[in-house]
């Protein structure tokens, strides 16, 4: 009875966040080879044998420097562990 | 020079076919000639939509097989002299519609004096979709305020930007937000994302907000596009749509909350 005193919680704007985020993501994948996130899981499997990392640890782009495409990869090690490269 | 125009969204039932026939009517209705084609090979619905289903002979694939000319394929509509409907093949080969066969029909239509050809593309991001968009000049992404809707619509602004004819050419296609089943009471209580919220994540300009409607599905019940009841919230909105798409300007209607003055409160005007 009393239900409208509730203050209504505004999934409108979680919704919005959420894409912001995904879509901001999913556009930065874009355009680049269609192997990157073939690539980015695979490199994620490989790394994962010696190293626990989450998912979004493993960055992998392509890059463009003067003339040339680089790929760009960076792997995020979790805090507390050193990397030896 | 005709004008092609995509109307393509990515997730399914979201109102692409509502959209199409509505938006051919009502340039239609303005004088224009149009045709508007089904590229839902196999599942073939534009027709019911238009109310035309049982003057279908030929379709788009038997004209690009060059088992019927155009002319014998398009469809006269009732209502307008200068709307024509290309019906979908229904059959099960994917691979019916080939880019040179679009290319030849969509010339053709072109050379026939077309001023508008609309292409209702089919769900998805596979072959129908993607001979759709690939010759059009301007894109309608039709979008529900619905985060999945929201975010298979980017997918699509990804290929009109790059797997498309003037892409390729390294020009750009224009790309029209076109809102459907928007509430707005539920808008104004935070349950629904806004016109606003839409074009901010898209980064889109609206052409047209159609409200959530009863009478777009007696519309389809009836094989009568909704943009022809103008009576209808929704169809006084795709008018509006369509006539932004000539490149009127027009103040977006039915996005606010309808305030009820007190007596339409009680007697429930």
């Amino acid at each position: 009875m009393f239900d409208f005193l509730k203050a209504k919680k505004n999934t409108a704007s979680i919704a919005k966040d959420r894409l912001r985020i995904i879509i901001a993501q999913e556009r930065t994948n874009r355009g680049g080879p269609d192997y990157l996130p073939l690539l980015q899981r695979e490199l994620l499997e490989v790394i994962r044998k010696y190293v626990s990392i989450d998912a979004d640890a493993v960055k992998v782009d392509v890059v463009k420097d003067g003339e040339h495409d680089v790929l760009d990869i960076s792997v995020a090690l979790p805090e507390g562990r050193t990397a030896t490269a | 020079m005709a004008e092609i125009i995509v109307v393509t969204s990515g997730k399914g039932g979201v109102g692409k076919t509502t959209s199409s026939a509505s938006l051919a009517c009502g340039l239609a209705r303005r004088g224009k000639k149009v045709v508007v084609i089904d590229f839902d090979v196999g599942l073939r619905n534009l027709d019911l939509i238009m109310g035309c289903e049982r003057r279908v002979v030929y379709d788009f694939v038997n004209v690009t097989q060059g088992e019927a000319s155009l002319k014998q394929a398009l469809i006269k509509d009732k209502r307008f002299d200068n709307l024509f409907v290309l019906a979908a093949s229904q059959t099960r080969d994917k691979d019916a519609l080939t880019k040179e066969g679009v290319e030849k029909v969509l010339k053709d239509l072109a050379d026939d004096g077309f001023d508008y050809i609309i292409c209702d593309s089919p769900a998805g991001i596979e072959k129908g979709a993607f001979l759709a968009m690939y010759f059009a000049d301007q894109a309608v992404v039709v979008v529900n305020p619905e985060v999945s809707s929201v975010r298979d619509s980017d997918r699509i602004l990804g290929l009109l930007d790059s797997k498309t004819r003037h892409a390729e050419d390294g020009e750009s296609i224009k790309a029209h937000l076109l809102l459907t089943r928007y509430n707005p009471q539920r808008v104004d209580g935070g349950e629904m994302l806004s016109v606003k919220d839409v074009e901010e994540v898209l980064g889109l300009k609206t052409i047209g907000v159609i409200p959530e409607s009863g009478e777009v599905l007696n519309a389809s019940n009836k094989g009568e596009p909704v943009i022809l009841d103008m009576e209808s919230n929704a169809g006084q909105a795709y008018d509006d749509a369509v006539a932004r798409l000539m490149g009127e300007e027009r103040p977006m209607r039915f996005t606010q909350l309808e305030k009820k003055g007190f007596f339409s409160k009680i007697f429930g005007g």
